[in-house]
């Protein structure tokens, strides 16, 4: 089964849209609860 | 002074680490089926590749080694860290991601590695396995590697996320 990973450009897209979604976790749930 | 020389020292075995896992994604792996093609590969295979292994997970043990070792001492904390408190949690994000990466490094990547290698036995069948299951951690470790250092940089200077 083929995923986004057998291809470069899917797997940087991938990360791409992992570090927004990591990112608006710590803006929104992490930074607001802890600091 | 001590803590410079271990961010120092961090940073050289993460290049070390990351770069060669960039060097499997972007270049090995788009040669080898060419070099397969023309006969070529055994270069690749039984002199490169066991080389490279040697300097990826290593480096890659070092790094952990080394980034755990300064959030400890620098007051961070590794339990902050990977419980994401406070201005810990940018760095924590990427205390984990590195973690998963290391785990990724040692458990799926070279075992199975050695099998495709021919560093242990195995059948057709079970090298064909391997080789795909080091891929796709390998591909997820060069995914994961965006957020990774992203967040290494935010726990650093901040920008709207909490810095050390």
């Amino acid at each position: 089964m083929k995923t986004p990973l057998d291809s470069i450009v899917g797997t940087l897209v991938s990360g791409l849209i992992l570090t927004v979604i990591l990112y608006f976790f710590v803006v929104n749930f992490l930074v607001k609860t802890t600091v | 002074m001590e803590l410079t020389i271990v961010r120092w020292l961090h940073i050289f075995a993460g290049i070390i680490w990351i770069g060669l896992l960039y060097y499997f994604n972007f270049v090995q792996a788009v040669a080898l089926p060419k070099a397969k093609a023309d006969n070529t590969a055994a270069g690749i295979t039984k002199h490169v590749a066991p080389q490279a292994l040697l300097w990826f997970r290593w480096a890659a043990a070092a790094t952990w080694l080394l980034g755990a070792y300064y959030l400890e001492r620098s007051g961070v904390g590794l339990g902050n860290a990977f419980m994401l408190k406070g201005a810990a949690a940018s760095i924590g994000i990427g205390a984990w991601l590195g973690t998963i990466m290391l785990f990724n490094v040692w458990v799926l990547i070279w075992p199975n590695q050695k099998k495709v290698l021919g560093l242990v036995q195995a059948d057709d069948a079970a090298k064909a396995k391997a080789a795909r299951v080091a891929f796709l951690a390998s591909r997820t470790n060069t995914m994961l590697s965006l957020p990774m250092l992203f967040f290494m940089v935010a726990g650093s200077v901040g920008h709207g996320l909490p810095a050390m």
